[in-house]
């Protein structure tokens, strides 16, 4: 049996093929850009590509992240925020706390013995201390992003930033760089900055070891080490940190696929994956119960 | 029950609640609209603390910014007033509401059903536990060039009802008689108001009645989403015969659903406290969001700032100015922090909800000091799952729908995975 599951977060899409046993066999990853159906598609595509498989070997698909009712393929959809927990405890059993730092979203999310959420913290209305933070200071300073943090690890004067915001950050680092300081001294900065906003983050939630960092910003050594410095322990970082969601979404994905499996076995009605339902119609309401004058929005 | 009963025998008073409800602002909007022409004077004053009783015995018309700004909210035409009232100076951080009224003001006061508001002849501004409210009103005061009387409600800083704060808001409602009396011409008439009050009085039992039905299984009545509908007449027609008969009726349609087991949503699947007002430029919206995981809002703060009966208070006919104070005193806002928390804690056990969820207004500092606290007492000392989310009351801008969706969704999703899994 094999499962998927599709992340299509704000910056990057990401796709994960799990086999019966829990094992990843195949991923594939790429910047979400414009069009969001076509971004889950692709990676889709690029993960079955590495496994060599097609898609009707693929018996169950959760989507999850901002894009998760795009993945018009999937059977299932779940928040990232259920999927990074799933994941982070997959990989690291021992895991009680969870920062995820992506590309416009951080979040603290505390989960039990089993993985599942008990609470959960977001940023809100601004991207200060998200990973497009770090992409603002590594446009404006011309380093690659994926350098920014061996490059900010250099430093031993860190400055202080003080803007909190995403867009504004620019404008410090460019009078920072013009009084000619160190590029290093200035990135460094920037990670600490960063990871102050991100341990008050999950601070809310309540930091209990151990803590498991992941999003695309778990790359970055540079970050790891400012944010280790901040909370005072050690954290764990998959090489899968970007995956996690979609881990998380194939392992549920695999979870409900091996309990539909078991169940159909134990009835006698082995059948291959159904296609995709129709929508039922929905539930007929109230009789009688007038719409709300003047309200004419209709659920985005 | 006869199951062969066909839907219309069965459901003779479903959407009463609402239509009798819009039918009854129509008309008090007509009245306002009519107002100056007719000689009456009217009275600006704020729902929460607002002392009706006590006016109508002046006959003044009551004119009430807060519920013009919301249902502006409603029809969407809020965002654009906002900005008129940004255009003239006012920071975005001021509240939606205010800039609101202003921009409707400056654009000529038509209401948001079209009606033609009147002039205040008084603005009467009860602080109760909004410091916003004193700003407002000194604005409408400059601009229509009126006179502002405070009447100034001490803070329930202790937890209860101070005999000091009573005898303090007594007499200033005494200093208040002569100025009606000046402005109006008419005497104060103390048989009157006992009367307004004994309307008033009724009124309240029956819409606590409606208040608890929501502690049934499945709630009949969703004590958030409909009770912003249902609570309109008890707070700007209080005291009026026809409020009680608002309710008289509106308890049928309650009853009906009680009998045949049916609620607000198809089916009842979580049950929870809502702290804090609606966004009502997405009100819609936001409600889809819950009802998409069966969330039927058993109890609200919302519902209780313009009046906290539902523990008992009730106006008394034979202590009317005393109980006015008491009434002011006990509006939701004007509660002290610990209280508005252990009285969501005592929502929650009461109504038997599953969680809490906090709604917090952007621009409303009133509602959300202490709303990152109460959220803190609630997760980590009485172990209620609950979720803080935020947008705003009357701005749509702050309304961010992929954001809250998420939020939402995650928040229910674990909630569900963890009933499914007990299951």
């Amino acid at each position: 049996m094999l499962v998927a599951g599709v992340d299509v977060g704000s910056t990057q899409t990401k796709a994960v093929i799990l086999n019966e046993n829990s094992e990843i066999i195949a991923r594939g990853i790429l910047n979400t850009g414009a069009n969001v159906v076509k971004a889950a598609e692709k990676a889709f595509q690029a993960a079955r590509s590495q496994a060599k498989v097609d898609e009707w070997e693929i018996t169950s698909v959760a989507g999850t992240g901002y894009g998760r009712y795009k993945v018009h393929f999937g059977d299932i959809q779940i928040t990232e925020i259920s999927c990074h927990a799933r994941g982070a405890n997959f990989i690291f059993p021992g895991t009680r706390t969870i920062l995820d730092i992506g590309g416009q979203d951080t979040k603290g999310i505390r989960v039990n013995e089993k993985g599942e959420v008990v609470d959960f913290c977001m940023n809100d209305k601004c991207a200060a201390g998200t990973g497009r933070f770090l992409g603002a200071a590594a446009d404006v300073m011309s380093i690659p992003l994926d350098d920014l943090g061996e490059v900010a690890l250099r430093s031993n004067n860190p400055l202080r930033i003080t803007n909190v915001c995403t867009v504004f950050v620019e404008t410090e680092i460019m009078n920072h760089l013009s009084r000619g300081k160190k590029g290093e001294d200035i990135l460094a900065g920037v990670h600490q900055s960063i990871a102050g906003r991100s341990v008050s983050l999950i601070r809310r939630v309540g930091v209990v070891p151990e803590v498991t960092f992941t999003g695309g910003v778990s790359k970055n050594i540079g970050m790891v080490k400012a944010l280790e410095e901040k909370l005072g322990c050690a954290i764990n970082v998959s090489d899968d940190s970007q995956y996690m969601g979609a881990l998380g979404a194939a392992i549920i994905a695999l979870e409900r696929a091996k309990a539909r499996h078991d169940g159909q076995e134990a009835e006698g009605t082995k059948t291959p994956r159904m296609p995709k339902m129709p929508k039922m119609p929905g539930m007929p309401g109230m009789p009688g119960m007038p719409g709300i004058p003047g309200i004419n929005e209709e659920p985005q | 029950m006869d199951t062969h009963q066909s839907d219309e025998q069965k459901f003779r008073y479903q959407g009463l609640g609402r239509d009798l409800q819009k039918n009854l602002l129509t008309a008090w909007y007509d009245r306002i609209e009519g107002a100056a022409d007719a000689g009456r004077k009217v009275a600006y004053l704020f729902v929460p603390g607002n002392i009706a009783e006590f006016l109508r015995v002046f006959d003044f018309e009551l004119v009430f910014p807060e519920v013009n700004a919301l249902q502006c909210g409603v029809r969407k035409t809020s965002g654009d007033l906002i900005l008129k009232a940004e255009d003239v100076g006012y920071s975005p951080d001021v509240c939606g509401y205010v800039k609101n009224d202003i921009g409707m003001m400056l654009a000529g006061n038509v209401g948001p059903s079209g009606h033609k508001l009147p002039k205040p002849d008084l603005l009467l501004c009860a602080y109760c536990g909004c410091t916003t409210f004193i700003k407002w009103f000194e604005a409408l005061s400059h601009f229509y060039d009126v006179p502002l009387v405070m009447l100034d409600v001490p803070y329930m800083r202790s937890g209860k009802i101070e005999e000091t704060d009573r005898k303090y808001i007594v007499s200033q409602l005494k200093e208040l008689i002569p100025i009606c009396e000046k402005i109006t011409g008419k005497k104060f008439d103390h048989d009157k108001l006992t009367e307004i009050i004994k309307h008033s009085t009724e009124a309240e039992e029956l819409w606590v009645d409606i208040l608890h039905s929501a502690k049934h299984r499945p709630s009949p009545f969703d004590s958030y989403f409909e009770a912003v509908f249902f609570m309109a007449p008890i707070y700007v027609l209080r005291g009026l015969p026809e409020c009680t008969g608002y309710y008289r009726e509106a308890m049928k349609e309650i009853t009906e659903r009680i009998e045949h087991g049916v609620g607000p949503i198809p089916e009842e699947k979580v049950r929870v406290v809502i702290e804090g007002p609606p966004p009502w430029p997405h009100f819609r919206a936001f409600w889809e969001m819950l009802k998409k995981w069966g969330v039927c809002a058993v109890a609200s703060s919302y519902s209780k700032v313009g009046g906290f009966w539902d523990h008992g208070f009730r106006h008394d006919p034979s202590r009317p100015l005393e109980s006015i104070a008491e009434y002011c005193l006990t509006c939701y806002t004007n509660l002290s922090l610990p209280m508005r928390t252990e009285l969501l804690r005592s929502y929650a056990e009461e109504y038997s909800a599953d969680a809490i969820l906090i709604h917090s207004v952007k621009s409303c500092r009133s509602f959300s000091v202490g709303q990152a606290d109460m959220r803190d007492q609630f997760t980590r000392i009485w172990d209620i799952p609950t979720l803080l989310i935020e947008s705003d009351l009357a701005d749509p801008r702050y309304f961010q729908a992929a954001q809250l969706r998420n939020r939402i969704d995650a928040f229910f999703e674990s909630l569900e995975h963890k009933r499914l899994v007990r299951a």
